[in-house]
């Protein structure tokens, strides 16, 4: 085994193109469990905790960019009121010890279909920054997850950074686990409200082969606020459209069942879930006025 | 050579008192020698290769390519087991090494020793084994069918225990029935298997081990190694916890072949996913109960069937199945009962003990039948409990007549009457709803429920088995002042035995200064630490020693004093009958050392009568009572225990705060089978060994637990005291059911509960 | 490879460590230091907590490499001297240690909460704690063993 630790950035990315096998490691996190549990032998392995704007954030351009080595704890503690939604799910994630180590960067990277992160960047339309040394680009979350634990990267690249807006409106992020701290979601979801846009965002976690955003409960509820003016008339909308939407993301879900829980409780908690965090947010958003 | 172990300290206290433990101090410094932590210079490491189908024969074993590994220097398969290769704590069915055939998935087939750990894991995996694989047998209901494949000799009933008791004819005005299942549990101490072999460079054996039982250890040892007793010397070095899963070998034969073989220290040091194969676990079982009663609510009969899965080797099956049967009914008087408990052989992982073993199954079974009675008689719960319960002189279904206190009904008063939680908070903080801070709800459907259960189990041996511990106390003077050192092989697995021995060596002799050393083959066998029995056991054994030195200084002064009847050792003083002063304790010592050595027995007990399961079986009993507050989210199946709430007879708290940690830390894993712990094994392989995915309790599952400790004062035991450690784990659990069936309005029939029994 | 850090004060180069080793197991088997356990090696249980660039985190997710030119505190660095630290002696006295081989991952996990929120809530100290198993004592002796140790340092 090779380790390596780069001091910059583009020393990393000389490195990754070297060894395109090489893997890389930040909070370690995932990583360190398959090695100490002997899952997995990687021949190289890329250090990145010493680059330090991986560690940056900041605005650009009207989104935040933040650097793929921030950690969980930093989310809740800097971003908290700019990413409520990520921070609520950052606050889910592990324990302690595994937020102040742990990054998004790192679970994008990773990208299991229950990483606690993804639900709320589908949600929000983040955007994941990939690089190597052949430049930058951007793709979208939407289009970043490709197969169980399989995303959109290349061999040579390593994740930059993930650029999001500022919450506008009101966000929301829920997780089901059998434990009331320290577990893996048996299915999440994230919930953004954008009253400029007039957008509901919906991502949802564990329940399919990738993380999964509920395009067509989006346009769903967005219709209804719509139809009734409820973005206007700042009221709640009927229970019987709450049902339909609940049963709308339930439907974007494809779980199986596992060792977390079945296929069917799955859908059926999502449908609960996104009826109360819609309720939670359009709440949030009508006391907003 | 020598690892380092444990300091010995000294400590004081009297029995009653609440002591700070003397080990504790090492342990928050991080000094505290567990056997993982054992090291020697020259040591190697053992790894194990590990079956990866559930049955199967094994055609070959080629181990060439292991043995030119780097850093090897040593592979062994079953041909290298000098003794006999079987071992098992009541029946020896189960190889240290397998030779012909695996029968459980991660059952141990060669070892490798190798200088780094990870030298000696990529040699594991250079080992070849052919398998030709067999379909395993799954269901302990298809294990008993004739046409099962035997996967011992004997065929697949481990054990059948047939109670039959009063009329079996009899009939009742109301009848209730029902079917349960239990999952399996792992003990899942912190602590890994672990240990550490030294050769002797003479064919014998040292070894540095975390086990429940020394004795039964060695004897085991010598017998697969093909060594006498005295050639394999056992040392305790730190336990990180047991609650059963030590009590059968894991690495030790292992360890210690590896040494003799290569002549070095052998360390093995399970990984998490590896003590998940390398231990046994709860028995998972399924309970058919039908229970008859008066329309007045007395408790005419009780007939059950119920099936433990022993899994693919007998551990202590015969001793669990035989709890699940002679308590069958809970601690009820039951004047007719019809009990048929199996325990089979199959595939899946061996089970063995945990604590509360056999109670634990059947009490979520009783439990649910008396609630389920109690609504057919629209009778109060508690009520019917208490209108039934047992009491000093009733007997039990195996025909024993109870005596000392048996205070079931006060227990369930207590528990009862105290004061409920307040009610949920509105906008209360996220880590006191259901989903906590998952954020699952700010309250929608949010039901509150309240449930209360019962328990008993035998505190000790039972069914004849000789049971006995052994103490030597030495009193000698140290730098002008008197010491004790205490000895016995009993295993300090956390649950403060050595805080215990010390107390009672304090309150025997009036010294202060006590010294536990470290415990050994070097003295007598302490029995087990399990079945809630070294308090008793070796805390008897403890104090008969301490007698015996006793009266071997009062009979020292007595001829040094020239003094007649009425001297007394005090405060280390020997006082005279007028209670005056009359030598300091450490003068009339001076160079004398009293040492003095005594086993200890308890009453003796009775094999079941084998058609009937009726004897006098058990030395003594437990009991305890638990209420349950729980919240549940009835749309998620989430669900929240508010607050537990217990009464327990100990009968005399020799350490309050030790016992205070007993009725806590067991009712956490009760908490733990009734809601989140499963070890979850399909077509014999376990999915979920890790601590990923195999959810133990956390602060914050775990609720306030209130109690209500009595000490009745048991007549027949040292100082009174009774066993204290399982109660907690029997009753807890089911009480939490009973709220979460009385919050959801849901028969819930299976533990642990997942959400989507409660929803779906 | 070689990794040079600062432990509990002190200058350390660890030796022969293969690239695949954890900070756990760089700690325990070069440097000596088995305070920080190996419960789980998978960051569920708490164990193995230790400071890592002043911050709390479990020592098994940390590659022992990267651990280089770090300061690292561990259990055994947080008492002055023979004596014990505040939150190591209210475990102690709160009965908090059983078999204890949480007990070190969790007087870390204490000293980093009481540093940070010198008097916690209930709801504080459980969430701060949640990563910590402890499979002996149920957590109401540990939950007494923080509220006495905050006590203490406030005094």
């Amino acid at each position: 085994m090779e380790f390596l630790q780069p001091a910059t950035w583009s020393e990393a990315l000389a490195m990754k193109a070297a060894k395109p096998e090489a893997v890389p490691i930040a909070g370690g996190t995932d990583l360190m469990v398959e090695i100490n549990l002997d899952h997995r032998r990687p021949a190289t392995i890329i250090d990145l905790t010493h680059i330090k704007e991986l560690t940056e954030w900041g605005m650009d351009d009207g989104r935040l960019r933040i650097g793929a080595g921030v950690t969980y704890a930093r989310i809740i503690d800097e971003l908290g009121d700019r990413l409520p939604g990520l921070a609520m799910a950052s606050r889910t994630v592990g324990s302690p010890q595994i937020r102040n180590r742990g990054t998004v960067g790192g679970n994008l990277g990773t990208a299991s279909p229950a990483g606690d992160a993804h639900p709320p960047l589908l949600a929000t339309e983040a955007i994941v920054e990939l690089a190597s040394t052949k430049g930058t680009r951007q793709v979208a979350a939407n289009e970043f997850f490709a197969g169980p634990k399989k995303n959109a990267m290349r061999a040579d690249e390593l994740i930059a950074a993930f650029l999001v807006e500022p919450a506008r409106g009101p966000q929301q992020f829920s997780k089901v686990g059998t434990r009331n701290a320290m577990v893996i979601a048996v299915c999440s979801l994230a919930l953004a409200v954008d009253p400029k846009r007039k957008h509901v965002g919906i991502g949802i976690g564990s329940a399919g082969p990738t993380p999964i955003r509920a395009a067509e409960a989006e346009t769903f509820i967005q219709e209804v606020l719509e139809e009734h003016r409820l973005w206007e008339r700042h009221v709640h909308c009927e229970p019987s459209a709450l049902k339909q939407f609940g049963e709308l993301v339930a439907a974007a879900a494809k779980p199986i069942d596992d060792v977390r829980g079945t296929a069917d409780y799955r859908r059926h908690a999502l449908a609960v879930l996104a009826r109360r965090t819609f309720r939670w947010a359009w709440d949030d958003y009508r006391k907003s006025k | 050579m020598k690892p380092r172990l444990a300091e010995e300290t000294t400590s004081g206290g009297r029995v009653g008192d609440r002591v700070r433990r003397p080990d504790a101090v090492q342990k928050v410094r991080g000094d505290f020698p567990y056997s993982s932590d054992l090291q020697v210079d020259g040591m190697l490491w053992g790894a194990t290769v590990r079956s990866p189908h559930p049955y199967a024969r094994i055609e070959s074993i080629d181990t060439k390519a292991a043995k030119a590994a780097p850093g090897v220097k040593a592979v062994l398969t079953f041909e290298d087991v000098a003794g006999e290769n079987a071992y098992g704590l009541e029946i020896a069915d189960q190889p240290v090494l397998a030779s012909d055939v695996v029968r459980y998935w991660g059952e141990a087939v060669a070892l490798v020793a190798a200088e780094h750990p990870e030298q000696a894991r990529r040699a594991a995996d250079k080992v070849k084994v052919e398998y030709a694989v067999l379909k395993p047998v799954t269901d302990p209901e298809q294990a008993l069918l004739p046409k099962a494949p035997k996967l011992h000799p004997g065929g697949n009933v481990t054990r059948h225990i047939k109670i039959r008791h009063g009329d079996q004819n009899a009939t009742a005005e109301v009848v209730v029935t029902g079917d349960y299942e239990i999952g399996m549990q792992d003990q899942a101490p912190l602590g890994p298997e672990s240990g550490l072999a030294i050769p002797d460079g003479e064919g014998g054996v040292d070894l540095y081990i975390a086990t429940q039982w020394l004795h039964i250890d060695q004897k085991q040892l010598a017998h697969v190694l093909g060594l006498e007793p005295h050639e394999v010397r056992l040392t305790m070095a730190g336990i990180g916890g047991a609650f059963g899963a030590r009590e059968d070998l894991s690495m030790q034969a292992h360890a210690c072949m590896l040494a003799l073989k290569t002549g070095r220290p052998v360390k093995i040091s399970y990984s998490r996913p590896e003590s998940f194969v390398g231990h046994v676990h709860r028995h998972p079982g399924k309970l058919h109960y039908e229970h008859g009663a008066t329309k007045d609510g007395k408790l005419v009969y009780v007939k059950a069937r119920i099936v433990l899965d022993g899994g693919a080797y007998a551990s202590s099956s015969t001793a669990v199945i035989a709890n699940a049967s002679c308590f069958a009914v809970g601690p009820y008087q039951c004047p007719n009962a019809t009990i048929d408990g199996i325990v089979a052989y199959t595939n899946n992982p061996p089970c063995g003990a945990m604590r509360g073993f056999g109670s634990v199954q059947n009490c979520y079974a009783h439990e649910a039948q008396m609630d389920k009675l109690a609504a057919a008689l629209t009778m109060d719960p508690v009520a019917l409990r208490r209108h039934n319960s047992l009491e000093t002189g009733s007997a039990l279904i195996t025909g024993q007549v109870i005596d000392g206190p048996v205070p079931v009904a006060e227990l369930l008063r207590l528990v009862h009457e105290r004061p409920l939680p307040a009610p949920a908070a509105k906008n209360a903080d996220l880590t006191a709803m259901p989903g906590g801070v998952s954020n699952t709800t700010h309250g929608e459907s949010v039901k509150r429920g309240i449930g209360y259960a019962a328990g008993f189990k035998n505190i000790g041996y039972s069914e004849g088995f000789n049971d006995f511990s052994t103490a030597r106390v030495r009193l000698s003077v140290v730098d002008g002042k008197p010491r004790v050192e205490v000895h016995t092989a009993g295993a300090e697995v956390g649950q403060g035995l050595v805080t215990i021995q010390a107390q009672i060596a304090g309150t025997e002799l009036g010294v202060r200064d006590v010294m536990v050393l470290t415990a050994d083959t070097e003295v007598g066998s302490a029995g087990s630490s399990s079945a809630s029995r070294q308090t008793y056991i070796t805390g008897g054994a403890v104090k008969a020693a301490c007698e015996a030195v006793r009266e071997r200084v009062v009979a020292l002064a007595q001829s040094e004093l020239k003094s007649g009847e009425g001297l007394r050792l005090e405060d280390e003083n020997i006082v005279g009958a007028d209670g005056n002063v009359l030598v300091a304790l450490a003068t009339l010592l001076g160079e004398e050392v009293i040492d003095e050595l005594r086993v200890f027995r308890p009453r003796k007990t009775s094999p079941l009568d084998p058609d009937t399961g009726q004897a006098n079986a058990h030395m003594q009993f437990a009991f305890a009572a638990h209420r349950a507050v729980v919240d549940v989210d009835t749309e998620l199946g989430l669900v929240k225990v508010v607050e537990l709430a217990t009464a327990q007879d100990v009968g005399k708290a020799i350490n309050p705060q030790a016992v205070e940690g007993q009725l806590e830390g067991g009712a956490a894993q009760g908490l733990g089978l009734a809601v989140m712990e499963e070890i979850q094994v399909q077509d014999g392989v376990i999915k979920n060994p890790s601590f990923t995915d195999y959810l133990l309790p956390t602060i914050l599952d775990m609720p306030p637990v209130r109690m209500d400790i009595l000490e009745l004062g048991d007549p027949n035991s040292p100082y009174g005291l009774k066993g204290v450690g399982e109660p907690p784990t029997i009753s807890s659990g089911p009480a939490i059911l009973a709220a979460i069936r009385a919050a959801t309005g849901r028969p819930v029939t299976r533990v642990p509960v997942r959400p989507h029994d409660l929803v779906l | 490879m070689n990794v040079s850090c600062t432990v509990n004060g002190r200058a350390q180069v660890a030796e022969g460590v293969w690239e695949g080793e954890s900070l756990l197991y760089m700690l325990r088997e070069h440097l000596g230091l088995y305070g920080s356990k190996n419960a789980c090696e998978q960051g569920e249980c708490g164990s193995c907590s230790v400071y890592l660039g002043g911050t709390l985190v479990c020592a098994c997710l940390v590659l022992a490499g990267q651990a280089q030119g770090k300061e690292i505190i561990t259990v055994e660095g947080l008492a002055r001297g023979h004596g014990l630290h505040a939150v190591q002696d209210a475990f102690v006295e709160a009965g908090a240690v059983q078999c204890g081989f949480c007990t070190p991952g969790l007087v870390v996990a204490t000293h980093d909460l009481l540093q940070r929120i010198p008097s916690p809530s209930d709801a504080q100290i459980r969430e701060a704690l949640a990563g910590n198993i402890c499979r002996c004592t149920g957590y109401a002796k540990i939950i007494d063993a923080v509220n006495l140790a905050a006590g203490r340092s406030r005094s």
